[in-house]
């Protein structure tokens, strides 16, 4: 495996940038302040990454940010959607990620139980 | 907590993310012969007066005073001298910040590498607008991921495309695994 096999990716995937370009649907940011880290961000910001890839949704992004100053809660997850309230998820573990995205992601219904604010 | 270099090097990264870096480097060097692991990173954020770097190296400083830098310095400073290594950071305001730390390879207290792999495909998924430039060597083999390379190969399609994803997953799994374990 070589980087030269990104050519083809690109040239298969140039059709679908323009799309992306207007905008992701949904975009998903994981807190990876030091608590974060320390509660298993990393592998929840992976199991997203993973998840999307493997489902091939190209119009949903994950992205990170610092702390959020609730270090009790982490690591926490905002779910923004277009035109429907921010909901912000606690305690976030690799399982509850792939929960969210089948769920809250493709299914459209937030995990209620799983919420800890929405704005 | 931190029981990972790659966990602490999320966390050096998650920093200079947030001092709005838009190039970091991150090297990590293993000498068997000296026994050593240096790791040097470097980023271009808005770097820290003086008196910001003596304060973020300080374990308590910074939780409640609203600074974005937190525990995470001076918990990798610890790790670094725990093991009978060597801890510096340098700063100036609008140059960024350089850290290296060395850690004793044979010191019962050196935490493992750890995923560093993760480490690597988290910080470049979720920060596409960030080049990140990773070297990982071990006496002289060397693995080097940098995303400008990357980027320039995709010409436009972003690192976060699901199928730019699967290939960064399987190539960090077929050339970083190895070295690693």
């Amino acid at each position: 495996m070589n980087l030269e096999e990104l050519k083809k990716i690109r040239e298969k995937a140039q059709k679908d940038v323009e799309l992306r370009q207007k905008g992701s649907r949904i975009r998903i940011v994981v807190g990876m302040g030091t608590s974060g880290i320390a509660a298993g961000a990393r592998d929840v910001l992976k199991a997203f990454v993973e998840e999307i890839s493997r489902r091939n949704l190209n119009d949903v992004i994950v992205t990170q940010t610092g702390e959020r100053g609730l270090a009790s809660q982490e690591p926490m997850v905002e779910v923004f959607e277009e035109g429907k309230p921010v909901v912000v998820y606690g305690n976030i573990t690799v399982e509850k990620a792939k929960r969210l995205i089948a769920e809250h992601v493709v299914n459209g219904n937030p995990v209620s139980e799983y919420a800890i604010e929405v704005m | 907590m931190m029981d990972e270099i790659s966990s602490h090097i999320m966390d050096i990264a998650a920093n200079a993310i947030t001092a709005k870096a838009k190039h970091i480097e991150i090297s990590i060097m293993v000498d068997t012969k000296k026994s050593l692991t240096t790791l040097f990173f470097k980023d271009d954020g808005i770097g820290m007066n003086d008196e910001m770097v003596k304060k973020v190296q300080d374990p308590f400083f910074s939780t409640k005073t609203g600074k974005k830098v937190g525990l995470g310095i001076p918990l990798l400073k610890g790790t670094a001298e725990t093991t009978g290594g060597t801890f510096s950071l340098t700063s100036e305001l609008g140059k960024g910040v350089e850290i290296q730390a060395s850690f004793r390879l044979n010191h019962p207290d050196l935490p493992p590498i750890g995923k560093l792999k993760d480490t690597i495909l988290v910080l470049v998924v979720g920060n596409p607008e960030i080049d990140f430039a990773f070297r990982y060597a071990v006496d002289k083999s060397e693995f080097i991921f940098d995303t400008t390379i990357i980027k320039g190969l995709l010409d436009g399609v972003p690192v976060n495309h699901p199928e730019v994803v699967n290939f960064i997953m399987n190539y960090l799994d077929e050339h970083l695994q190895n070295q690693i374990d």
